[in-house]
């Protein structure tokens, strides 16, 4: 594979190397062409006139994608005594209505952070008083204190489900519209083009799986680390910070992103006339948003380390389950958790995922561009996936995220890379009783992802080797493999988890793969700034 | 400069035409739209299921277990087998999967009510694929079309909210039986009467309820088939009525063998079941029972003797005591006569001049008239006209707006068979999305001819301040009943809310009952 990868990069280099007035020629006709092509084609009549009309179409779909989602079984579905992520939301509601804000993280008689404590930042606990109020007002028995716990009743499940759902409408498909906006107007991509991105974001398997299936709000911090993009790709620096702060307190999982959006943003300061008064106004918008958010704890020095502590459950050892990261990869061959203390694995992993994403932050820096801002967000993601302490499967939705923004840009390293995101989750979504819900997105992902003419041709694909096609068709029916033996067979009674670990090792090698390569595809691109800049100015 | 510029358009021109080479990316669209589609229903799955997923569940145990002389006896399940022998070999094909996926759906005492994930996922998994049918007689119908047309013929068919909510959550085959009505239509258009007849017969083995559009292929197959002079015709009509017969025997044959033809008539044909069904369907009988009811009590108060009815339409079922107070009983017979009488215009059109490109017209009219007159009507019953109205309503822009209106008449109309609240989102969003597909899709095929003005394309589907007000009347419709009804009243009068669903549907109906007749009396 990696082979196939370095290949196709390479052909893309000589391809924006080349941007002579030829090429330029050809790209205007052949678009003029497909735009003929497309007004006659299957969908035209959806996209002829304007965004709007397939944004509302897709739009829809994608709620009725997530609404039928939502039938299907949840984490922990009626497993006592912990149950699952469902529980865990339900449980923060429960806590937020009926304690006070101080108490919210502070073990006590009345709130036992041993079962399912709050541990995401407290916007996640705003969100969750506000949501517990709905369901209080609609079905108080669901949130009712202690005697509320493992509640599970027909109405209690649909308001919680219907939770999530307004909070996606709500947060995440306008991130969507504006980012489209955006990249409508920044890169002239043809309509059909734009209403297939729209969809490939919006229809994003591992998304609605995790959300409206296994259960959590993850729409709302990629929501606004989404706004957050398009704010930087609009030019409004501030706006992106501050609802880049909201994502970082509603998840600190968001701090996946936090290189690629502090070098971009120093990067763009230093190229301005007076960087450190830029560099404070940023800091101004970081800091008070974080005040604001926190106001309720910023008290006493006591109640910030105990929310923080509970921020970063260190003693949860450096990897779960398995997920398909350096450290869980690598300890099948090195027992990092014999070999080491916890306190030298954090520092070891620390510096791991630092120094692999210092690339990527120090081309950010020197050339800030928006097109290498994106690369530098799937690197600075990747970096984390990667090398970070306590990495759980679904948060390879992190790296995802700014690949589905790249989906135009890189249609096959995007839906790569979701193929192997939704096998790195299978064993948790199997468990999870999910299976069906699974292979039917996984259906209309592939569908919709193939749509006739909704793809951008990337100049790669169509001129690949015999060799490359063959690696790439021999990888997925690997995967094929893997997927129906995992369901079908059972594993050797000494190795219980053999087959998650053949499937996280394929899933880590393809990882390996895709950041080593988008790591590349920001080196080269900060490299050809001027020709780029060139090119956008005449199209 | 110049060579390679021509070339380059040559090319171009080459590559078009190879886009445009017909059939091959025809099927491959197709295939594209019914696979999202079809996924899009397997995650329908656990939604909420009707007694229909039982009937049909012990229909494949009754099939499976029991010899052909007693499908139409046995009694162990309430559910009795009541469709014609057909889908009861249709049944019998699909239990013979059924008994190797789990044994326990095809045994006849142990099966009752089974509910376990295999039944669930092999029953629904068995409606999406029939719908394979469906898309096969779309594929027919329109691979001749120009390609948007195409593709809107299929977003109104394949993706009808209607039978996503008929099929797919509250369970029923309508998909493929709707499929083999558009086969046959499909094959009358082209001028092969004979295979359209041939798929009506089979069709009519299949679900009798099919039968109210016989009378428009009669008359049509007799003027248009059996042309040709005397001798001509008569071998024609001998040929069309042995092909008929043949179908009907292989259906009836093996129970006629086994004396078993009274059984099966009398499980078609119960009699018995009141006038309406417990939810009203949206018909001529719901305006005529609330005209009675209004008259009752204006005369009442003005004085006069009125001796309520013992009876009322709110069971379901109705006995023989007649259930007006004013106006005269209705009959099963009376209701007969009234859906031959209305159909009797297009009987006249296809006797004077029958021509195929009205043939989907006269049938989709036949069926709406047997759904505003007839005898103990389903509200599902309105797919019969709806689908094949698809198929016609982008010829013009008067089609468009009736179908535009007639499609969320239709729609919302079901929307009382989903009446959980999981469910509710799905039926809701079902309605709107196809709202939007149908407005963007009408206009944008509609408005090239005036391309100029954008304003006439946004305004296109509906005009004048009737039909507004009569569509936007649904949402507040829909706000009385979701939340302001409980909210005020309480638990107080709990049949209202669907009381005015089907009053206010009904008058829909009638509305595009009259726009069909018309259309059909003024057709050249």
């Amino acid at each position: 594979m990696g082979f196939s990868l370095e290949a196709g990069s390479s052909k893309k280099i000589h391809y924006c190397i080349r941007v002579g007035d030829k090429e330029m020629e050809k790209s205007r006709v052949t678009k003029a062409v497909k735009g003929d092509v497309n007004d006659n084609s299957a969908w035209g009549w959806l996209i002829h006139k304007g965004i709007s009309a397939p944004f509302i179409c897709i739009s829809l779909f994608a709620i009725l994608v997530r609404v039928a989602v939502s039938l299907h079984p949840y984490s922990g579905a009626g497993d006592p005594p912990k149950y699952g992520d469902f529980e865990a939301q339900r449980h923060w509601m429960e806590i937020t209505t009926n304690l006070p804000v101080n108490e919210w993280y502070h073990n006590s008689t009345t709130n036992d952070l041993s079962y399912w404590g709050l541990d995401y930042p407290p916007l996640t606990a705003y969100q969750s008083y506000i949501h517990g109020l709905v369901l209080r007002f609609f079905h108080p028995e669901s949130v009712s204190l202690y005697t509320s716990r493992g509640h599970e009743s027909y109405i209690g499940k649909l308001l919680m489900r219907w939770t999530v759902l307004t909070s996606d409408v709500l947060i995440f498909f306008p991130a969507v519209l504006w980012l489209i906006l955006v990249y409508a107007d920044q890169w002239r991509r043809h309509k059909s083009n734009l209403a297939w991105h729209v969809a490939m974001i919006l229809l994003n398997p591992c998304l609605i799986l995790i959300d409206h299936g296994h259960f959590q709000y993850n729409c709302i911090s990629l929501g606004l680390t989404l706004g957050a993009v398009s704010a930087i790709l609009h030019d409004k620096d501030l706006v992106a910070s501050f609802l880049f702060s909201l994502a970082l307190n509603h998840k600190q999982m968001s701090a996946y992103f936090v290189p690629a959006f502090f070098s971009h943003l120093l990067g763009k300061c230093l190229k301005r006339q007076n960087p450190l008064f830029e560099v404070s106004k940023l800091g101004m918008v970081v800091v008070g948003t974080f005040a604001l958010v926190w106001w309720p704890y910023l008290h006493s020095r006591v109640a910030i380390l105990e929310v923080l502590s509970r921020l970063a459950p260190f003693e949860r050892g450096i990897y779960e389950d398995y997920v398909a990261n350096f450290w869980c990869t690598t300890s099948v061959l090195i027992k990092w958790k014999r070999l080491f203390t916890t306190q030298s694995l954090k520092l070891l992993s620390l510096t791991m995922t630092v120094s692999s994403c210092l690339p990527s932050m120090f081309l950010q820096i020197r050339a800030p561009s928006n097109r290498a801002f994106l690369y530098g967000l799937l690197n600075s993601a990747f970096s984390f996936y990667l090398f970070s302490f306590q990495v759980h499967e679904k948060s390879i939705l992190l790296p995802l995220l700014p690949a589905t923004i790249l989906a135009v840009e890189e249609p096959f390293l995007f839906q790569w890379l979701t193929q192997f995101a939704l096998l790195s989750m299978f064993p948790l979504l199997t468990r999870d009783k999910l299976v069906l819900p699974y292979i039917a997105l996984y259906g209309i992902f592939i569908s919709v992802y193939y749509a006739p003419n909704g793809k951008p041709d990337a100049p790669n694909t169509r001129s690949s080797s015999r060799l490359t096609s063959f690696l790439i068709a021999f990888v997925l029916l690997l995967s094929l493999a893997l997927h129906i033996i995992y369901l079908t067979i059972n594993p050797p009674k000494k190795y219980p988890f053999l087959f998650e670990a053949i499937i996280m090792l394929l899933c880590f090698s393809q990882f390996v793969l895709v950041a080593v390569y988008s790591n590349r595809k920001q080196w080269i691109l900060s490299n050809q700034q001027s020709p780029i800049g060139i090119q956008k100015k005449q199209l | 400069m110049k060579p390679p510029k021509q070339k380059k358009a040559r090319q171009l021109e080459e590559k078009q035409t190879k886009l445009h080479d017909p059939h091959r990316p025809i099927i491959k669209d197709l295939l594209w739209f019914s696979l999202i589609t079809t996924f899009f229903k397997v995650l329908l799955i656990p939604a909420y299921h009707s007694t229909d997923f039982e009937v049909h569940r012990n229909w494949l145990a009754l099939t499976h277990t029991l010899p052909l002389s007693h499908w139409y006896v046995d009694e162990t399940s309430p559910w009795t087998l009541d469709y014609p022998p057909f889908f009861a070999y249709f049944e019998r094909f699909l239990s013979l999967f059924a008994s190797l996926v789990d044994p326990t759906i095809t045994d006849l005492y142990n099966g009752l009510n089974y509910k376990a994930l295999s039944v669930i996922i092999f029953q629904r998994l068995s409606v999406i694929a029939s719908d394979a049918i469906l898309i096969y007689s779309i594929y027919k119908l329109t691979k001749n079309l120009e390609s948007k047309k195409r593709f809107l013929i299929w977003v109104l068919v394949v993706w009808s909210p209607g039978l996503l909510i008929v099929d797919h959550v509250h369970f029923q085959y309508n998909g493929f039986l709707l499929g083999i009505l558009l086969v046959s239509l499909g094959a009358l258009q082209k001028g092969n009467d004979l295979i359209g007849g041939f798929v009506f017969a089979i069709l009519l083995c299949f679900k009798h309820l099919f039968a109210v559009a016989g009378p428009v292929y009669f008359v049509y197959l007799l003027r248009h088939y059996c042309r040709g002079g005397i001798l001509r015709g008569f071998t024609k009509l001998v040929t069309m009525g042995v092909v008929v017969v043949a179908v009907f025997v292989a259906a009836y044959g093996p129970f006629a063998y086994h004396g078993q033809i009274q059984e099966v008539l009398r499980r078609m044909f119960p009699f018995g079941r009141g006038l309406c069904h417990a939810y009203w369907a949206p018909n001529f009988w719901v305006l005529y029972i609330l005209s009675d009811k209004m008259l009752a009590f204006v005369l009442a108060k003005l004085g006069f003797h009125i001796q309520t009815p013992t009876a009322s339409f709110t069971g379901g079922l109705v006995g023989d005591a007649s259930p007006f107070a004013i106006l005269p009983t209705i009959t099963p017979s009376l209701t007969f006569a009234i859906v031959l009488l209305a159909i009797s215009p297009s009987l006249v059109k296809a006797w004077r001049n029958p021509q195929p490109k009205m043939i989907i017209r006269w049938v989709a009219y036949a069926y709406s008239c047997g759904f505003l007159f007839g005898w103990h009507v389903h509200e599902k019953a309105s797919l019969h006209f709806l689908v094949p109205l698809a198929v016609v309503a982008v010829e013009s822009i008067e089609d468009a707006r009736h179908y535009f209106m007639l499609s969320i008449v239709s729609s919302y109309s079901l929307f009382p068979l989903l009446y959980e609240a999981q469910e509710y989102p799905i039926k809701v969003v079902l309605l709107l999305l196809h709202i939007a597909l149908m407005w963007y899709g009408f206009s944008s095929q509609f408005s090239e001819r005036n391309e100029s003005d954008k304003r006439t394309a946004c305004v296109l589907m509906v005009t004048g301040w009737m039909e507004k007000s009569y569509l936007l009347g649904f949402v507040v419709l829909e706000i009385w009943g979701q939340f302001l009804h409980p909210f005020l009243l309480g638990d107080k009068l709990p049949f209202l809310p669907l009381m005015m669903m089907s009053f206010y549907c009904a008058l829909g109906m009638m509305y595009s009952w009259i726009w069909q007749l018309r259309c059909i009396v003024r057709s050249q």
